[in-house]
């Protein structure tokens, strides 16, 4: 097989692939996003900024005590983020365990919101750890159940242990399970790779194996999607698209609570990647706050006050 | 879709200028008999008239400072010196946000810069030298280090307080009071931290300012009454002071001009190299004595470097420094302007190739694009001179011997750095570069606790850390004691 040209899928072309790239200076990378993150959006960017935000928002309940009824709230407020008002964009995605894949998508088509797909949490999410065929077999209830996009976890353990080729074939299958069905996010897991030279190698892994997005985190383990490891995947994504043609996307997960933190990704994203990243269809946010706090600042800015939090809803 | 970012200037109202300043002499403002204007540098705006300071002003202030040292501050101890310097330094933090937008309004140089960079580190400049001012004795200096006397200081354009802060804040420490000459460009920070020593009640002629032009800056060094003297400048000037003092038992310190030379390796870390790239030469507009300047590309990575380097130069914010986003503001001066011009359109002469990314540039105030010229070598004088403004000539070597050859081929030695993710060759290539600081994987960075200075005609002498401080004492014979 040939991925992009670029690889032959064997142990050895991948670890001459990953060999050949750049380090990541750490101070150097640290600096530079923060001094990206001194940006100061206001007024029609920052109204801008709010509404690109929430659309690309994965609006994601991710807990062993959710229920179909709280799912059916989110896919609620995924369609409609302020009931008040229809001018606020659909949110990017619902994104939900697998058994609630199927109360998530029949509930969004019944409301009018067969616009927005249903990400799957896949392969053994969170920590990654069970046989391919469980992994296989994980994916492919996701997509039955109506699942367009799968959140795949890599295998950290062998990708620190340097078994580059074991983590490709596992993305590699599960792309195969995906098909044209649903798009595939592959989670790396970076408070677990901890240096951003794994990050890029991570990177490069996953797109190079046919990931349609690459993600920071599963949510469960911190640090998550912290601004220097979002450039780094972005550079990734920005270079991989100058070899190949291709643009794969970037979803930070994990730790953006605050509009603040949501202008700082896309601030990272407009001046790294690049204003063509700028979409629902190439950056996602992974969330479950963050929303709420986007639909207050965006009340602020029309109001002109704050409004007490019980004027957007709590699920 | 395009995320344009609306504009977010900073608020022009904390600072109140005056329509007219004279010198600070003696504790207190006396009027000049001449004035200049001095402008907003982005817009033309006249901002203020400062006094064109002659001998008879030199000679006031030499004399209030030389009374402060005999009377006053050469009988403080180290502990009640290091008093007013913290004092000093905290009300400089305090009133960081007026500093920031005054340098801004004054230089040109982007609000951003100012404000995280610039005060800051004058604030840290005066805290570190605070903590030495009681711990000379133990400095390894040798027995009671002792004073000069009176410093006469004549700081540049491009960093004014930053400057002023390098200068002032050791000669306190020291227990040398002082006579300071901004920049005629740039005299307004300096005024205002006149204000800040009367806030903080130093004694008064511990410092004085005087304001004027190269003429003043002649006074000075000529006077009999000082000491020793800190410059920080032009090579042209800092030649004709070190001629002016020859015959004298003056002492001095000269931080003159470079040509800095970035050297990155194949194995560089690319995309922070390109980062270490723009900020050495596109900090502050390229107004930097240790800029970047010439950036040596091995070989093998030139066609990546300067494709990234291209990419990232186009997200360069060039416009308005009051602007909370900008990241290129204005020339310094309308003088500066035409010298960079002079230079670059040499360059396109001798055949190197200009290329700049689409900026509008405003039509009232200076400005020039981030430019960078390929296909540059040894012999062209874009990689020989100092420009002093946003340009960057690009150079390449095959081995790294060549590098550091190229490297050192320059009568200056200021700065260099070295982007290589591998240690050994980042030793190596240190050891053997001729420069007074060397970054290895970033560049432009200054810190009070690190000594700063260049080889050759780069200067004399080092600022900062505890070597700066042997530049403001006597020690061992010198001192007079046995």
């Amino acid at each position: 097989m040939s991925f992009y040209g670029l690889v032959d899928g064997s142990e050895k072309s991948l670890v001459d692939f990953l060999n050949q790239l750049s380090g990541v200076d750490q101070v150097g990378a640290e600096s530079r996003a923060a001094m990206l993150a001194t940006r100061s959006i206001k007024t029609t960017s920052k109204k801008w900024a709010i509404e690109t935000a929430i659309s690309m928002v994965d609006l994601t309940t991710l807990e062993g005590a959710d229920t179909p009824g709280k799912v059916r709230a989110l896919c609620s407020k995924a369609v409609r983020p302020d009931p008040t008002d229809p001018t606020v964009p659909s949110v990017g995605a619902i994104c939900v365990y697998n058994d609630m894949v199927e109360v998530a998508r029949t509930h969004l088509d019944a409301i009018g919101g067969k616009h927005v797909p249903v990400a799957a949490v896949s392969t053994a999410f969170p920590s990654g750890r069970a046989s391919m065929e469980v992994k296989i077999r994980d994916t492919q209830d996701a997509i039955n159940a109506g699942a367009a996009e799968i959140d795949m976890v890599i295998d950290r353990g062998a990708f620190l242990a340097g078994k580059y080729g074991l983590v490709f074939d596992e993305i590699v299958k599960i792309r195969e399970v995906c098909g044209e069905k649903a798009h595939l996010k592959v989670i790396f897991e970076t408070g677990e790779l901890v240096t951003y030279d794994n990050v890029r190698k991570a990177s490069y892994l996953a797109m190079l194996a046919g990931a349609d997005f690459i993600k920071t985190s599963t949510g469960k383990v911190a640090p998550a999607a912290t601004p220097p490891v979002v450039l780094v995947m972005l550079e990734a994504v920005r270079d991989f698209y100058t070899l190949t043609q291709r643009r794969i996307g970037v979803k930070p997960a994990g730790g953006i609570r605050t509009t603040k933190d949501a202008i700082k990704q896309l601030v990272l994203v407009n001046e790294t990647a690049g204003p063509d990243w700028l979409t629902p269809q190439l950056f996602r946010i992974g969330a479950s706050a963050l929303l709420n706090d986007l639909l207050m600042q965006r009340m602020k800015m029309s109001d002109g006050y704050y409004a007490s939090p019980n004027y957007v809803t709590i699920d | 879709m395009t995320f344009e970012y609306a504009p977010a200037p900073e608020s022009r109202a904390i600072v109140s200028i005056k329509p007219k300043y004279g010198h600070f002499i003696n504790g207190s403002f006396v009027a000049g008999k001449k004035h200049f204007p001095t402008i907003n540098p982005a817009t033309e705006e006249i901002l203020s008239h400062i006094s064109l300071g002659g001998a008879s002003d030199v000679d006031k202030a030499v004399a209030a400072a030389q009374k402060a040292y005999t009377k006053t501050w050469s009988k403080l101890s180290g502990k009640e010196r290091g008093k007013y310097l913290y004092r000093i330094a905290r009300i400089l933090q305090e009133r960081a946000r007026e500093f920031a937008v005054l340098e801004t309004l004054d230089n040109g140089k982007p609000i951003r810069e100012t404000r995280d960079i610039d005060i800051p580190l004058v604030a840290a400049h005066f805290f570190y030298h605070a903590g030495w001012a009681d711990k000379l004795d133990y400095a390894g200096l040798g027995h009671s280090p002792k004073a000069y006397g009176v410093a006469g200081q004549i700081i540049p354009w491009n960093f004014p307080l930053l400057m002023l802060a390098w200068k002032v804040a050791p000669a306190l420490a020291t227990g040398n009071t002082v006579v300071l000459k901004p920049a005629e460009t740039t005299s307004l920070t300096a005024l205002l931290f006149a204000e800040v020593c009367q806030q903080a009640e130093l004694p008064d002629g511990v410092v004085n300012i005087v304001t004027g032009d190269g003429s003043t800056g002649a006074a000075i060094v000529n006077h009999p009454g000082i000491h020793k003297i800190a410059f920080t400048g032009s090579t042209d000037v800092g030649k004709k002071i070190a001629r002016a003092i020859a015959s004298t038992d003056k002492k001095a310190t000269l931080e003159l001009g470079g040509k800095g030379a970035n050297i990155v390796f194949d194995d560089a870390p690319v995309d922070e190299a390109v980062e270490g790239i723009v900020n050495g030469i596109f900090f502050n507009q390229g107004h930097v004595c240790c800029a970047g300047s010439r950036l040596i590309l091995q070989e093998s990575i030139a066609d990546e470097i300067i494709e990234k380097l291209k990419v990232r130069m186009s997200k360069i914010r060039v416009g308005d420094p009051l602007d909370k986003n900008t990241d290129l503001g204005a020339i310094n001066s309308k003088e500066q302007l035409v010298k960079i011009k002079e230079l670059s359109a040499i360059g396109d002469a001798e055949g190197a190739e200009r290329w700049s990314p689409q900026c509008n540039l405003s039509d009232k105030g200076f400005w020039f694009a981030p430019t960078i010229f390929t296909g540059v070598t040894q012999a062209h004088r874009i990689a020989q001179e100092e420009i002093f403004g946003p340009v960057l000539s690009v150079l390449t070597f095959r081995t790294p011997q060549e590098a550091i050859d190229k490297a050192n081929n320059t009568p200056f030695g200021l700065s260099a750095g070295i982007w290589s993710e591998k240690g050994s060759r980042i030793f190596w290539a240190s050891q053997h570069l001729k420069a007074g600081v060397i970054w290895a994987n970033t560049f432009n960075k200054f810190d009070p606790a690190s000594p700063f200075g260049g080889y050759k005609e780069s200067g004399w002498g080092r600022e900062g850390g505890k070597h700066g401080l042997t530049a403001y004492l006597k020690t061992g014979k010198e001192t007079g004691s046995k």
